[in-house]
């Protein structure tokens, strides 16, 4: 076979090999877990409903202390629960409350993307964010944009029935989650000159 | 310190086989320091497990335990109850304890889930580099507390050779870092002691069969078994 047939041939495979782009299903509505630090993601998430910002229902958070608190396995276990998405939503780097749990955080968070890909599963299906507590507009868009990015990568493929990711993730965290403050009233006072 | 590497996913699947029931042993003493073995990392190779097999929709039982030492026989009393109810053990212990272990519970299937690699020293946090080769036969004392065996690229016994340049080998590590001469570090230190003297000594082939070449070693220490 001559040189340029092979590379014909070759080329062929590789695009056969291709998995086709799944069609996204309208219907599919994943269950997303953010692991949200203390200091400003979730007041982030809290100035995102005083704004009265619109964002995808499909985010359950679960409040840290820092993300720094948050491991390998934390991501792991809401993933084998079936979570279809998982990110950690951080300080902004330099500006981590204990110096530098958010650069840890995105250390393990990457370390998580190279063993889903072992495993066959979508690195993308988790994902670090760093955000301040005064972006409650960047707390909404990445919420938008990675509820996005899930439905186009369709269900997780390990989805068990009867297991709440949620659940599951908060029982792997035991003590270091810090329980759901109630949403704030309409009347708490928005803060102002700390838009993004 | 003893260390050990995790071994590709794909490696340790195939170890499992199509065994139903796994327990993934870690082991909480060198191989949990040195981040690849203890419990810690024992859960989070379980989980990986237990992903796969729902992926792959297969029904497999995936556990996980540590042992505080797997090379005693003490301690593998306490996990014996989970070892028992496996098809198959995926030992995170060094090649000790996962031969303890397949010793203690013959004709139970222990696999290795880890390669064990080296007897290291913690450089700094998650690095750790070679220090001793257990020759059997020690000479750091007259080199200046620097090992020639593992860290002479070629085990000198009288250095350097002449691919020592600059206090660096010849010899590039895995990732194309670079290796201190031991035998210049060995220099070094000793001009700093004031022993010099002590690199002119012309040292004879070294007896090897103390190491692992003169078959496996054992070790008495008649003054200290029970009576």
């Amino acid at each position: 076979m001559a040189a340029t047939e092979v590379k014909a041939a070759d080329e062929a495979v590789t695009a056969a090999e291709e998995p086709p782009k799944k069609p996204v299903d309208p219907d599919f509505e994943p269950e997303i877990i953010v692991f949200a630090c203390h200091y400003c993601a979730y007041a982030a998430a809290d100035l995102a409903g005083s704004m009265r910002l619109q964002y995808p229902s499909n985010i359950r958070m679960i409040k840290l202390p820092c993300t720094g608190k948050l491991e390998v396995i934390h991501l792991l276990r809401a993933i084998e629960a079936g979570a279809d998405g998982v990110y950690a939503a951080g300080c902004m780097e330099g500006e981590c409350h204990y110096l530098k749990g958010n650069l840890w955080a995105r250390k393990r968070v990457d370390h998580v993307k190279d063993l889903l890909a072992e495993l066959g599963i979508e690195p993308e299906r988790v994902e670090m964010y760093n955000m301040s507590s005064a972006m409650g507009a960047k707390f909404a868009a990445v919420a938008t944009e990675f509820t996005q990015r899930i439905k186009e990568l369709g269900p997780n493929p390990v989805k068990r029935k009867g297991v709440s990711p949620h659940a599951a993730a908060r029982e792997a965290l035991g003590g270091v989650a810090m329980p759901d403050e109630p949403p704030p009233s309409a009347a708490a006072p928005v803060e102002e000159g700390h838009a993004e | 310190m003893i260390t050990a590497e995790r071994k590709p996913f794909d490696e340790i699947l195939e170890l499992v086989g199509d065994k139903k029931k796994v327990l993934v042993a870690g082991c909480d003493t060198c191989v949990a320091i040195c981040l690849t073995g203890g419990e810690k990392e024992a859960e989070i190779l379980a989980s990986e497990l237990r992903i796969k097999a729902g992926q792959d929709g297969r029904a497999v039982e995936v556990e996980h335990t540590a042992a505080i030492r797997q090379c005693e026989w003490e301690y593998l009393d306490m996990i014996a109850e989970k070892v028992e109810a496996a098809d198959v053990v995926l030992s995170m212990a060094c090649g000790i304890g996962i031969q303890s272990m397949a010793e203690k519970f013959s004709p139970k299937i222990v696999v290795p889930a880890v390669n064990t690699n080296m007897l290291g020293m913690p450089q700094e946090h998650a690095v750790w580099l070679e220090r001793c080769g257990a020759c059997g036969e020690c000479v750091i004392g007259e080199t200046a507390g620097i090992c020639p065996v593992v860290r002479c690229s070629k085990s000198l016994m009288n250095g350097p050779c002449g691919g020592s340049h600059d206090g660096l080998c010849e010899v590039t590590g895995p990732d194309k870092e670079e290796i201190e001469c031991a035998w210049a570090l060995i220099w070094e230190r000793l001009n700093a002691q004031g022993r010099e003297e002590l690199m002119f000594i012309n040292r004879p082939p070294k007896n090897w069969s103390k190491s692992s070449s003169g078959g496996p070693r054992k070790m008495v220490r008649e003054e200290a078994k029970p009576v």
